[in-house]
């Protein structure tokens, strides 16, 4: 079997409060295989966003290690986090996170800026992702003249700019109406069938029901880890 | 790489195009007071030197000493205690390059239908190397006009050209009263000496000439004043004691007794006239620069308020890969971005300034490339310096609390 993409074992997260310390993540372990597309639920305060900033390698645990691509990312050094998030990881958000004076192209190729990617390059490959996401039309529009749904599919092409192995969407559907939900879904569901690895928060279950497997935390803990039941589309 | 920084930091700064504006304004003046008070300064500067050095270097004045009638004592020059004798003597001395007894007054010129009051310096022919004085056409009077006490004169740029006009003057012949005088040459420019005259408006005869025939003389071979030059600004001090122990010997004064002459020595004069300008100069460069601090502390303010209004796009940058580094330079660029282009229109505004000075005031300006390198490497400074403390405030935020920020 292939080595896990994600790796995490004993993994404790506590912050820091005047009254002590304040435990949010407790005994967390999961491994997400290469190509595997996973659902994390659960409410509000369960744990689930300090996780994702964890896999994110924006925050680090108390304790427990967490492997991404088979290397310890407690061992690494502020700039090779930065570049983890740059190379390996993709992020999806919730607001989107354009930058509002940039075109779309532009945001679309800011990742390539911090690899050293020249000018030329970064432009070919921001319009490629562009038109993968069909909106190679509006290259030269600042994100505010595009829908919602269609700033999140530019969003995704920054994403996917770096050629990652993994993808993080923390609530990606969150601000969209069902329809384009349903569409930004899709677009998943085909990056995962071309081999990409996709961890996505959300507490809407039909959501979750695109995802092959679902991982649900509460109270820090994961309380449910199960693959996706297909269930009867409901007719109306 | 850096054309994409100049361009991002370009769109950052016309996002918020008042405000960069009104930032860049505070380098705009700092600069440009910095530029036009140094070029005023400066200015101040060349003008003193070049009084200085039209007056002729390594000088000394000689005068006789005064009179005391019933407690009337009359001015330094007025007694007749000094003599050509004197001057000769001097003349002799090692250190000195040559001597020049002189004898002055001023005299109305005519000459066709034009008539003009210079002033007239009777000397020897030596007059001019104390002075540094060239000829530009003719030539110099000579020790045997000085003997004969021919009617032969030297004339400066100023007099020529009230009295000539276009004319060529070299070996024509004006009048003093009644007198024939042949012009033999004509001086060079000197242009104005420390106080403010001009020293081209002057006419220049043969000593013997202007005691006997021009302005008379109480008691022939005597001098009011004597010019004296030295080889070296280094001799002068030893020169000068050397002149006052030859004229107390020649002049048979006892120990104890007053001097009758006094000797003064134009080049210290000179010198603090030169030191108080240099020190103006720097004065109004200092307070200037004052201007150029305050303008760097708006850029840090105004860097300060864009790292808390950017804190969501600086989260952002991080998520998708931005090293701290990266945040760093971004936005130190900016601050240098702010701070260089406010200094390259200070420089034109203050360039501008000097010119419009000099144009309005007839003020000399001297805008040197050392004015230009230091101003400009000042901002640059200033940019990185108070650049520095908000990019690093950008660049160690924390990538959750910033992507968090609303």
């Amino acid at each position: 079997m292939a080595q896990p993409v994600i790796r995490i074992t004993a993994l404790h997260k506590a912050y820091e409060t005047p009254a002590g310390p304040f435990p949010v993540l407790k005994d967390v372990n999961l491994e997400i295989q290469p190509g595997e597309f996973v659902a994390i639920m659960g409410p509000s305060g369960s744990g689930k966003s300090t996780f994702m900033n964890i896999l994110g390698c924006l925050d680090r645990p108390s304790s427990g290690t967490y492997e991404l691509d088979g290397r310890s990312v407690a061992a690494m050094d502020k700039d090779e986090t930065a570049r983890l998030r740059n190379r390996t990881l993709g992020f999806v958000f919730q607001g989107f996170n354009l930058l509002p004076r940039m075109s779309l192209e532009d945001n679309v190729a800011l990742p390539l800026v911090y690899s050293q990617v020249d000018k030329p390059e970064r432009r070919a490959r921001a319009r490629e992702l562009l038109a993968r996401v069909g909106l190679e039309k509006y290259a030269a529009s600042l994100p505010n003249r595009i829908s919602g749904g269609q700033q999140q599919r530019v969003a995704i092409a920054r994403a996917l700019v770096n050629k990652p192995r993994l993808i993080l969407a923390d609530e990606p559907t969150g601000n969209l109406d069902s329809h384009t939900s349903e569409e930004i879904m899709a677009l998943f569901n085909e990056l995962n069938r071309e081999g990409i690895t996709i961890v996505l928060v959300t507490h809407e279950p039909d959501i979750a029901q695109h995802a092959a497997r679902q991982v649900r935390f509460l109270d820090g803990r994961i309380v449910r880890d199960e693959p996706t039941h297909p269930q009867p589309q409901p007719s109306c | 790489m850096l054309s994409s920084m100049f361009h991002e930091a370009w769109s950052a700064m016309g996002a918020n195009r008042l405000r960069t504006l009104l930032t860049m304004l505070g380098m705009v003046i700092g600069v440009g007071a910095v530029v036009l008070m140094m070029a005023v300064g400066q200015g101040a500067q060349y003008a003193v030197a070049q009084s200085i050095s039209s007056m002729g270097s390594n000088l000394f004045v000689v005068l006789s000493g005064f009179t005391n009638a019933g407690g009337v004592r009359s001015g330094a020059g007025n007694a007749p205690t000094l003599t050509v004798g004197d001057a000769q003597a001097i003349a002799e001395l090692s250190g000195v390059v040559a001597a020049a007894p002189t004898h002055q007054g001023s005299a109305q010129l005519v000459y066709g239908a034009n008539n003009w009051n210079a002033f007239v310096i009777g000397s020897t022919p030596d007059y001019l190397t104390v002075r540094s004085w060239p000829l530009v056409s003719g030539q110099p009077f000579t020790e045997s006009d000085l003997r004969a006490a021919t009617r032969v004169a030297l004339i400066g740029k100023t007099a020529a050209e009230n009295l000539f006009g276009q004319d060529d003057p070299v070996g024509k012949t004006l009048r003093i009263g009644q007198a024939p005088y042949q012009i033999l040459g004509v001086l060079a420019a000197k242009g104005q000496s420390l106080d403010g005259r001009d020293q081209d408006d002057v006419l220049v005869i043969p000593l013997t000439t202007a005691q006997r025939k021009l302005f008379g003389s109480p008691f022939q071979g005597s001098v009011r004043a004597i010019m004296v030059k030295a080889e070296s600004p280094e001799v002068m001090p030893q020169v000068e004691s050397a002149i006052v122990a030859l004229l107390r010997q020649r002049h048979r004064l006892r120990e104890g007794q007053e001097n009758d002459f006094s000797v003064r020595n134009l080049a210290a004069v000179a010198d603090s006239a030169a030191e108080t300008t240099r020190v103006m100069s720097l004065l109004l460069g200092a307070i200037a620069s004052v201007s150029l601090l305050v303008g760097g502390i708006g850029i840090m303010n105004i860097m300060l308020v864009s790292v808390t209004e950017r804190t969501r796009e600086i989260g952002i940058r991080m998520a998708i890969g931005a090293r701290e580094r990266d945040i760093l330079t971004q936005f130190l660029f900016e601050a240098i971005l702010i701070s260089v282009a406010g200094c390259l229109i200070g420089l034109v505004l203050g360039v501008g300034g000097a010119v419009l000075v000099n144009l309005l005031t007839d003020t000399p300006v001297v805008i040197s490339g050392s004015t230009v390198l230091v101003a400009f490497s000042v901002a640059a400074g200033v940019g990185i310096f108070f650049g520095f403390y908000p990019a690093r405030k950008a660049a160690r935020l924390d990538p959750i609390e910033a992507l968090r920020y609303q």
